[in-house]
């Protein structure tokens, strides 16, 4: 199993995280991917992309680094995700129910080897 | 001797291990033995080098002798031991104040009064620091060494510290760190200010109206239902993104010491204060 691969698989196997993926932050394009059946990469990948440019440029505007995670919560669930170098950034979705304390973990040790 | 303090330091002697330094040491404090209280809890910190109560009660004592550098080092060590120790939020806050930085003081005195919003006496110094700021007299400075100092804060009143401990920033609230802005990126009230103090208020709000859509956008088309908050650490700082109405996000940004889950409580009071504001019902 490749590096990217067993990150991903690490993120997936936090109890109610639903799948995370690889993504290119500047495209919205996945890189690689592991997530349950029925869920779009794709579309998780492009959104997730436009919300971190986004923020970047917020906190950009408040005289700080690019984040290093963010969290954003729904009403039935989450999308976390983890910005790492040459502009890759690990994502995952998340149930309301899932360890986001140990996803987050998780996300920060993986992007971290993965740079 | 009093009986007290003879208890305690026979129990002391029989258990040099037991943290009744503590005590003993607050207890000779309190009837003025600074020299004896200072000699205990430096004994103690010898047992208990991490230990944040000691720390702190030692930056008591130091201030209460006059040294205030040394009162300062003390509860700095109590708040790297324990981030969230108010007490030692405020000593901090209120040698500020005597040194003359206000900007200084109520930032620690906000952050104290975030954590623990039900002393009277932390609402009671703000209230003072922030009449400073604003220039008017605030009385002899002994009047606000009383209200600043620890051991002189009187039993909280609920009602009292909720209302001065308001986290929305209205006209009457100087918060530097959470701001109101409306559905086309225009700030409707409050300041943020960058880590080097510039104001970059009405730059971030300009991007935050972007930045609501797209989270509504993204929780929609992945199923996840309305977006509720969105959390974001930096190296420099957090922020916590919360709408406080469908055409309004509320910013709240704070240093990266305080820990998010404390931030999102921070964010979701300044969010309930906002709909106040706004004269939108719960």
């Amino acid at each position: 199993m490749s590096p990217t691969n067993a990150a991903l698989e690490r993120v997936t196997r936090v109890p109610g995280v639903r799948g995370s993926l690889l993504i290119s932050a500047t495209d919205g394009l996945v890189v690689a991917e592991r997530l349950m059946d029925g869920i779009d990469g794709r579309a998780i990948a492009a959104l997730a992309a436009n919300l971190i440019q986004r923020l970047v440029r917020a906190t950009a505007g408040a005289g700080m680094r690019i984040p290093t995670f963010v969290h954003l919560r729904g009403k039935t669930g989450s999308v976390l995700a983890a910005p790492g170098r040459n502009d890759l950034v690990l994502v995952a979705l998340a149930g309301a129910d899932a360890n986001l304390g140990l996803a987050r973990v998780e996300m920060l040790d993986a992007v971290g080897r993965l740079a | 001797m009093t009986d007290n303090i003879r208890a305690l330091t026979a129990r002391l002697a029989d258990e040099p291990s037991s943290l009744a330094f503590l005590e003993l040491g607050e207890a000779l404090r309190r009837r003025g033995q600074l020299e004896a209280a200072c000699k205990i809890v430096r004994g103690g910190l010898s047992r208990y080098p991490d230990l944040a109560d000691a720390h702190d009660l030692l930056g008591r004592i130091l201030g209460d002798q006059g040294d205030l550098a040394g009162a300062f080092d003390a509860w700095a060590d109590a708040l790297r031991f324990d981030p969230m120790r108010s007490s030692a939020l405020k000593g901090i806050g209120f040698l500020y104040f005597r040194a003359g930085d206000i900007h200084a003081a109520l930032e620690h005195l906000q952050r104290a009064a975030e954590i623990d919003p039900d002393d009277e006496s932390i609402a009671q110094a703000l209230a003072r620091v922030r009449a400073a700021a604003r220039g008017t007299p605030v009385g002899p400075p002994e009047q606000a060494e009383d209200t600043f100092t620890p051991a002189a804060a009187p039993a909280p009143s609920v009602e009292k510290a909720t209302a001065a401990t308001s986290l929305f920033p209205g006209p009457e609230n100087g918060d530097q760190g959470v701001m109101l802005v409306d559905g086309n990126g225009l700030r409707l009230s409050g300041n943020l200010r960058s880590p080097t103090n510039e104001d970059v208020g009405d730059r971030v709000a300009a991007e935050l109206a972007g930045v609501s859509r797209e989270a509504s956008r993204t929780t929609k088309l992945l199923g996840l239902g309305a977006w509720e908050a969105i959390a974001v650490e930096s190296p420099e700082g957090n922020l916590f993104l919360v709408a406080p109405t469908p055409h309004t996000v509320l910013l709240t940004m704070r240093d990266p010491s305080l820990p998010m889950a404390r931030l999102g409580l921070i964010a979701e009071r300044a969010a309930r204060d906002a709909r106040a504001w706004l004269g939108v019902p719960e």
